[in-house]
């Protein structure tokens, strides 16, 4: 039965009754139905749609004409209601964000004319590519992408050398540009230390234990971990050293390297001895026994942190920073459990940790272990989860506990085990709340061991500021209650892993000493547009992953996001057409 | 290598330059066949690159139906389609004959055309009158109502808007009409209701001046101020006579025409001249009257698209907030997005036609294929759909996009005339 009700003078856009009927023919008991204005043309659709009635005629343009096919009567007044509601609340959500989205680079320099540099994180075949095109822009290149080519990795970085500009990168995790955090970083508080660092997670513990102490961070420049490699020839970190020397809120400049080539090593020192700023650097892997000239020589992150806040705060450097500072628990251990397994998701955290046990048992260079370890002799072993060998296809343990949790409970199993060492890192990018899934299997093992009489421990350490999004204290709180034996430095959670197995990692003083030999006067100058960056909030061009905006736009920088794609969708012959028509 | 100029980007500049310098006038309303000498004889214009008729869809099929009645070559439908089948009839495309035509099309002799001029180059287009909506022949609708409508279009509205025309004499300037419109809400494809009226309001006062009856003033005033789709047709000319002019210069990437035939989607770039790129159309998504779905569309139709070759229709959505969700039923700043990632396929703004809801920025200009190949994003069109059976009309409207294989021949092609590849 069809029912007809024409609402007088009552006009709407055609779209909208389009999108009202389709909403009110959804309606149960509704056959039919269709909602337009009385226009001539519009009642032919009627007839055509089998709705036409004789009121239906009387309607005038500028009548709303509801024609309604229902059994019942009684749906009329319901369909009237819902036809009210809709046209009342026709407000459609509000989708508008901060930041503009772009699909080329054109859009994105219009978009963001202020901006300095361009964040990468596309698949790593197209990322040499991409940073090109930010150079030839006149930006610096932040390049999270991995898997870039070596050889690329030297002609991007000779450009920006020329053309006065940094390439932080490739693999670069992470960095903090006048107080904005880039990529997976810490909130960590602005002060006068000037850090650049090819290791990620060196970065990240050295940077936010110094904000914990009371110290505060002026940049911290991430090079990329071949930076220092012969082949580069640490062309970013001498042009950053160099940028931070000449920036004025910079007091002391902290220096972290993954183990270095020979020759760039000595390269780097050569141009550190030369500053008018004083030098805290650690060269993973190297067990210094003194200071030297402007340079002061950290064996440990920790130690690196330390120093620089003391000589940030004008505080004499003091002869041993390495000291266990915390109370050894007591331990009820099998005979048998005599190993530390230590399971990261923070690569150079790892690789101190290995360093570290491996020198206190003895165990020889932790760099030949099996692939996918940092170490693994005698039962001892310390895995970084975020090397290649365990993410194929998987996200990054600092993302996603599910390696961790699984090797947690392998390393349960071995009954060498006493403990498991473990870091939590925090910050953008990383976990809303790790501790919360890791606990679950920290009390599972715990559980199942007491059953078994004995004692698995946890120990661990957190990565991270109070102002991080994930909040330091909480996720601290979290694991204490779950038993785990918590340390403020990955320093001290592998002395007290290894005090607990009663082996005291006794370090030696180190003494200052002067200069050894008459350094090669260096060339210190500055090109603008990296003194620019160092004194500007960042304006950046996220080229990929979206979230590393929130970061940006959260800590007061600018940002477009440049929602990447391959050119041509990855089509080899569109490419090389394109390429010859530019 | 690209003529006088010593880049692509410097030819595409100066096509998109001839496009911003485009003088359009509205001059006259004349038959068909006394400006197209090719409608002299059996042939009919479609919509689209080339097509045979087996392979049109069936709404052009009913508008070639409704055109032979029209026209009187056959007696009824069956008679028409007999002809069509067996090829008495000869089949043009529009853009061949310096037209262009909505949906199926279909343009014979005795339909008067629009005849736009553009007086920069010194060319004109033409296109037929929009008829109004539901059951009409663009659509593919033939019954009786609908060649009573044409008839009455030739005999009287066309003869009144063309002696309006000459009491006003110089044309009516069309680029005034656009710029204010734009800024009024309308886009030039799904929303035409702004200048349409824009249009009634230029045109009233010399309709009135003209020796027609007084009855026949009254219909066609009426019938104008009816028909807010009346200024598509219009747009549709001048984007034709626009692009043809910037078509003269013979080098670079621009597209410089789009159009579908229900078969084939096809378009032109300006390095490679008259040539066609083709790929299969797609079928537009939208919103439908009562008792009609999705499955019952057919695929996409009409030289149309000219006005987003031009840079407005579905270019220009951010313009028109009235017809914004016909963009996924979205809302401002779904129709902002669109006309935001148009740009990343553009080379440059048109100062002419300002956008007061994007921050006055002009309209979107040169679709450059080589960007359109590089982002893959397909320019969106704005269209009305058709039912895919004959004689139905109208039934709704919607997106469509161009596919993105006939960007990518079209940049191959070049490349090879250019001498920079082999050709595969």
């Amino acid at each position: 039965m069809l029912y007809t009700i024409i609402k007088e003078n009552s006009y709407q856009d055609s779209v909208n009754l389009m999108l009202l009927t389709n909403k009110v023919s959804t309606m149960e008991g509704v056959n039919k139905v269709q909602i337009m204005m009385g226009t001539p043309a519009n009642k032919d659709i009627f007839k055509t749609a089998g709705l036409h009635t004789e009121e239906l005629e009387k309607a005038a343009a500028n009548d709303m004409c509801i024609v309604v096919d229902t059994d019942s009567e009684d749906k009329i007044p319901e369909v009237l209601e819902e036809v009210d509601n809709y046209l009342k609340n026709q407000a459609i959500s509000n989708t508008k964000q901060e930041f503009e989205s772009v699909r080329t680079w054109d859009k994105a320099l219009k978009a963001l004319p202020s901006a300095n540099m361009a964040i990468i994180s596309v698949p790593g075949q197209y990322a040499a590519e991409e940073a090109e095109k930010a150079l030839n822009n006149g930006l610096h290149a932040f390049i999270f992408s991995d898997n870039v080519k070596i050889e690329d990795e030297l002609r991007i970085k000779q450009k920006a050398h020329e053309k006065g500009l940094l390439v932080m990168g490739p693999d670069c995790g992470t960095g903090i540009q006048t107080g904005v955090p880039m990529a997976f970083a810490n909130i960590v508080r602005q002060g006068n230390i000037g850090i650049v660092g090819a290791s990620g997670t060196g970065i990240q513990e050295v940077s936010t234990i110094i904000d914990r102490i009371g110290g505060g961070v002026s940049h911290a420049i991430g090079t990329g971990g071949r930076d220092l490699s012969e082949t580069v020839g640490a062309i970013t970190m001498m042009d950053a050293i160099k940028g931070l020397e000449a920036h004025k809120q910079t007091e002391v400049i902290a220096v972290i390297s993954k183990p270095p080539a020979k020759e760039v090593r000595d390269q780097v020192v050569n141009l550190l001895q030369g500053l008018s700023k004083p030098v805290v650097a650690i060269f993973l892997g190297e067990a210094p026994h003194s200071h030297e000239g402007n340079v002061h020589y950290a064996h440990t992150l920790e130690e690196t942190a330390l120093i620089a806040v003391d000589l940030a705060k004008g505080n004499p450097v003091k002869a041993n920073y390495n000291l266990l500072t915390s109370e050894v628990p007591a331990v009820d251990l099998k005979p048998e459990q005599t190993t530390i397994k230590g399971l990261y998701s923070g690569g150079t955290l790892g690789y101190e940790a290995a360093n570290l046990i491996s020198r206190a048992f003895g165990l020889g260079k932790s760099e030949h272990a099996e692939e996918g370890y940092l170490l693994k002799v005698n039962g001892f072993e310390v895995a970084d989860l975020g090397d290649d060998i365990y993410t194929q296809g998987k996200p990054h343990p600092m993302i996603d506990p599910e390696t961790r949790v699984q090797y947690f409970k392998k390393a349960a199993q071995d009954e060498k085990t006493a403990i498991i060492l473990f870091d939590v890192v925090l910050g953008y990018g990383s976990h809303d709340d790790m501790a919360s899934e890791l606990i679950p299997a920290i009390e599972e093992i715990q559980n199942e061991s007491k059953k078994n009489g004995k004692n698995i421990y946890f120990v661990g350490t957190v990565c991270g500021t109070e102002q991080d999004p994930q909040g330091y204290q909480d996720q601290k709180n979290k694991l204490a209650n779950a038993g785990v034996i918590l340390r403020d430095s990955n320093n001290q959670a592998v002395r007290t892993a290894l005090a607990m197995l009663g082996i005291d990692l006794k370090e030696a003083d180190k003494e200052m000493k002067p200069a050894s030999k008459v350094y090669e006067k260096q060339d210190l100058t500055v090109c603008p547009a990296i003194e620019k960056l160092l004194n500007e909030k960042p304006s950046v061009i996220n080229v990929g992953l979206k979230k590393f905006t929130n970061a940006i736009t959260e800590n007061g920088g600018t940002v477009v996001q440049f929602d990447w794609r391959p050119v041509a969708g990855g089509n080899e012959r569109m490419r090389k057409i394109l390429a010859l028509l530019r | 290598m690209y003529g006088s100029y010593k880049t692509i980007d410097e030819a595409n500049r100066a096509v998109i330059d001839k496009v911003v310098a485009g003088a359009p006038f509205l001059v006259d309303v004349v038959p068909a066949k006394s400006v197209i000498k090719e409608l002299n004889g059996k042939v009919l214009l479609h919509a689209g690159p080339p097509i045979k008729w087996e392979n049109m869809p069936s709404p052009m099929q009913g508008s070639c139906i409704g055109a032979a009645l029209f026209e009187g070559w056959a007696g009824n439908a069956d008679e028409a389609v007999a002809m069509l089948k067996n090829g008495e009839v000869e089949f043009i495309p529009c853009h061949h004959v310096n037209a262009v035509g909505p949906m199926g099309g279909i343009t014979s002799g005795s339909m008067p055309v629009l005849v736009v001029e553009n007086r920069e180059q010194g060319n004109t287009a033409y296109c037929t009158m929009n008829e109004g909506i539901g059951a009409v022949l663009r659509f593919g609708a033939y019954s009786e109502e609908v060649t009573n409508r044409l008839a009455w279009m030739r005999d009287v509205l066309a003869p009144t808007i063309s002696k309006a025309l000459k009491v006003k004499g110089d044309g009516l300037n069309i680029n005034v009409m656009i710029a204010k419109a734009i800024t009024m809400g309308d886009e030039f494809h799904q929303r035409n209701i702004a200048a349409s009226l824009i249009f009634l309001k230029e045109l009233a006062p010399f309709i009135l001046q003209t020796d027609v009856t007084e009855k026949e003033k009254q219909d066609v005033i009426k019938f104008l101020a009816d028909t807010d789709q009346f200024f598509l047709n219009i747009a549709m000319a001048t984007s034709k006579a626009v692009m043809d002019a910037a078509r003269t210069i013979q080098h670079g990437t621009v597209v410089t025409a789009m159009c579908r035939n229900g078969y084939e989607f096809g378009i032109r770039i300006s390095g490679m001249g008259d040539q066609w790129f083709t790929a299969p159309v797609n079928t537009p998504q939208g919103l439908f009257f009562t008792g009609y779905t999705q499955e019952m569309a057919s695929p996409d139709m009409g030289d149309s698209a000219i006005t987003e070759t031009f840079g407005v229709g579905g270019f220009a959505m951010v313009a028109a907030p009235g017809v914004t969700r016909f963009v996924g039923a979205g809302g401002f700043d779904d129709a902002l997005r669109t006309s935001n990632d148009m740009m990343e396929i553009c080379i440059d703004q048109n100062p002419n036609f300002t956008i007061p809801t994007w921050d006055f920025q002009g309209a979107c200009l040169g679709i450059d294929a080589r960007k359109v190949v590089e982002t893959g994003i397909e320019p969106v069109i704005n269209t009305g759909i058709a039912h895919k059976e004959a004689g139905v009309g109208q039934i709704g409207a919607g997106t469509v996009r161009a596919p993105l294989a006939c960007f990518e021949k079209a940049i191959e092609a070049y490349a090879v005339k250019l001498g920079l590849i082999e050709a595969e």
